[in-house]
């Protein structure tokens, strides 16, 4: 008999705990003529904004010791057309849909929530609160248990679709911004976004990133996601999304024991297109090989005691 | 079309750090277009932890090969370069869109700069089984540099070669010897030519801007740093030619190139 992978990340039901996370799978139809993409457990889309962003000037990433950095600079379509050209095949792949957005002031998080709650075919939202806050000279709406409860309860009173906080780690002490984005209705908390860091062309003096500093992902970042995805765990609140560096099986493993729901593939996808679904199958085999029945009987089941 | 695990059919080194590495994929060689490039892991490790993309060299059907020229320029490519004969890669492709072939300018025209050689064999077969008189003028910096010039030599092309420290062909630059050729209208009739490059960024504006001189068309093969290789990380964005709006916008070089007309992008 087959294990059973399926979940519920608060409301949202997905087959398999494993998702693809927003800024590196596109709209989906990028990757649809190299992988199964209806096997996916959801697909978070790239940042959705109420208007198009070109994004930032070119070099916009840089690889580092088992990572990479990135500046992309939030380059998407906009809502509109976003709606308009990329869901019809979004919806189209019977996977759940979850629409990542970023805004640069509060009332477009809203603005952007409501328009997406009149879209069918929806599995939920998720904020990306790293963004810039241009109404506070720039500081990540993230960084401040405030302004993050303000984000997520303007979000929460526009939509009624589940609403997940995507936590950035550059912050002094994450489980109060945990905290006030479950205050503020978040569903469910996904974490981490990428760590800020930077890289020195040295001949040329200059950096690499046009935009001086970017988002640090990859393996190098893993170990710091899971001990924050443990430790929001530990709060016992909402159900929680582990992100970071996972491109291996064994390590999305260690993050379900550690208490994660489920999972998202970021730049494992750009390592090798396959990384989910391989993740996917191997899980099954694991849990048959541990005999266990559901995956639920393994999420969280970290031993602290000698 | 799916990564797929190939085998190396042969890697040699060519000169000092050049290297051509061929291996066996039938669906690249039956679907590839001169331009495209394949994005290749050569380990399965961690660090580096990126595919690198290369553009397809060389196609040999009777033994579904692909070929890649590649220079070693960081870790990446050094770890490609120290596979052997028989052992296996891990590649996705073919990528991006490649060089349109235009059927109303029959005189080609092929410019290149160092390495950016490295698609233009490919490219001299499919004009030339379309009937095309093809010209390769290619340009190194000095004689030591010159690399994979006889692939060029054999292919039934007219190749001419610059170097800048004068040691072999015309003294100067590639573009230098362009300019002299289009002048004297050495390659026929400018209604009849379709220019097509490859090499540095100001190369490639040269050669542009002495295109829009000479009124004929030309398509650019761009490189930047990429990861995904497929458009949806948004990492080797290129700014588009200037628009009427002062919003700057922008093109992948990975899915709206790597080979682009010289018209859409800002060359610099």
């Amino acid at each position: 008999m087959s294990v059973d992978l399926s979940v519920k990340v608060s409301a949202i039901r997905l087959r398999n705990p494993v998702l693809v996370a927003s800024g590196t799978f596109g709209y989906g139809e990028e990757y649809a003529d190299h992988i199964d993409v209806r096997k996916l457990g959801g697909i978070v889309t790239k940042s959705i904004s109420l208007h198009p962003r070109p994004g930032n000037p070119p070099p916009r990433i840089a690889e580092t010791p088992c990572g990479m950095l990135n500046a992309i600079g939030l380059a998407n379509v906009g809502v509109h057309r976003f709606i308009e050209e990329k869901l019809p095949f979004l919806r189209s792949l019977d996977v759940p849909i979850i629409v990542n957005i970023a805004c640069s002031t509060v009332s477009e998080y809203a603005e952007v929530a409501a328009i997406l709650s009149e879209c069918d075919g929806l599995a939920g939202i998720e904020i990306n609160i790293s963004c810039p806050n241009v109404e506070r000279e720039g500081m990540a709406f993230g960084s401040d248990p405030s302004t993050a409860h303000t984000v997520v309860a303007a979000v929460r009173q526009a939509t009624h679709l589940p609403v997940i906080a995507k936590l950035t780690p550059n912050v002094t002490d994450i489980v109060t911004i945990a905290q006030s984005v479950v205050d503020a209705g978040a569903d469910a908390i996904s974490l981490i976004n990428t760590l800020v860091g930077m890289s020195i062309d040295i001949n040329s003096r200059r950096p690499k990133l046009a935009n001086i500093t970017g988002g640090l992902s990859g393996p190098a970042i893993r170990p710091v996601a899971l001990a924050l995805v443990w430790k929001i765990v530990r709060l016992g609140t909402v159900p929680v999304i582990g992100v970071g560096g996972i491109t291996t099986t064994e390590d999305a493993l260690e993050f379900f024991i550690a208490g994660a729901t489920a999972i998202q593939i970021g730049t494992g996808n750009f390592v090798d297109p396959r990384t989910p679904l391989r993740i996917i199958e191997e899980l099954k085999t694991f849990l048959e090989e541990e005999g266990l029945e559901s995956i639920s009987e393994l999420i969280g089941s970290l031993t602290i005691e000698p | 079309m799916p990564i797929h695990t190939c085998h190396i059919l042969s890697h040699e080194r060519l000169s000092g750090d050049v290297y051509r590495l061929k291996f066996v994929s039938e669906p690249i060689c039956r679907g590839a277009q001169p331009g495209q490039f394949v994005h290749i892991r050569a380990d399965v490790q961690s660090d580096p932890l990126l595919p690198r993309p290369f553009s397809i060299h060389d196609i040999d059907r009777e033994v579904m090969g692909v070929e890649i020229l590649f220079q070693v320029v960081g870790s990446g490519t050094r770890i490609l370069s120290s596979k052997r004969k028989g052992e296996s890669i891990e590649v996705l492709g073919p990528l991006g869109r490649g060089f349109g072939v235009d059927h109303e300018r029959r005189i080609s025209v092929l410019v290149a700069g160092g390495i950016g050689l490295a698609p233009f064999p490919f490219l001299i077969k499919r004009l030339r089984e379309s009937g095309h008189s093809v010209f390769v003028l290619a340009g190194w910096k000095t004689v030591e540099e010159i690399v994979g010039l006889e692939r060029i030599e054999s292919s039934g092309a007219s190749v001419d070669v610059a170097t800048e420290d004068g040691r072999r062909g015309s003294c100067g630059t590639v573009t230098k010897l362009l300019n002299t050729r289009l002048r004297a209208g050495d390659f026929g009739s400018e209604s009849e030519i379709g220019l097509y490059a490859c090499g540095p960024g100001a190369m490639l504006a040269t050669v542009a801007h002495m295109a829009r001189q000479y009124n004929v068309p030309c398509q650019v093969s761009l490189e930047e740093r990429m990861a995904c290789g497929v458009g949806a990380c948004y990492g080797c964005a290129v700014l588009a030619a200037d628009r009427e709006n002062a919003c700057p916008e922008y093109k992948l070089v990975c899915k709206d190139g790597p080979v682009f007309d010289m018209n859409e992008v800002c060359l610099k």
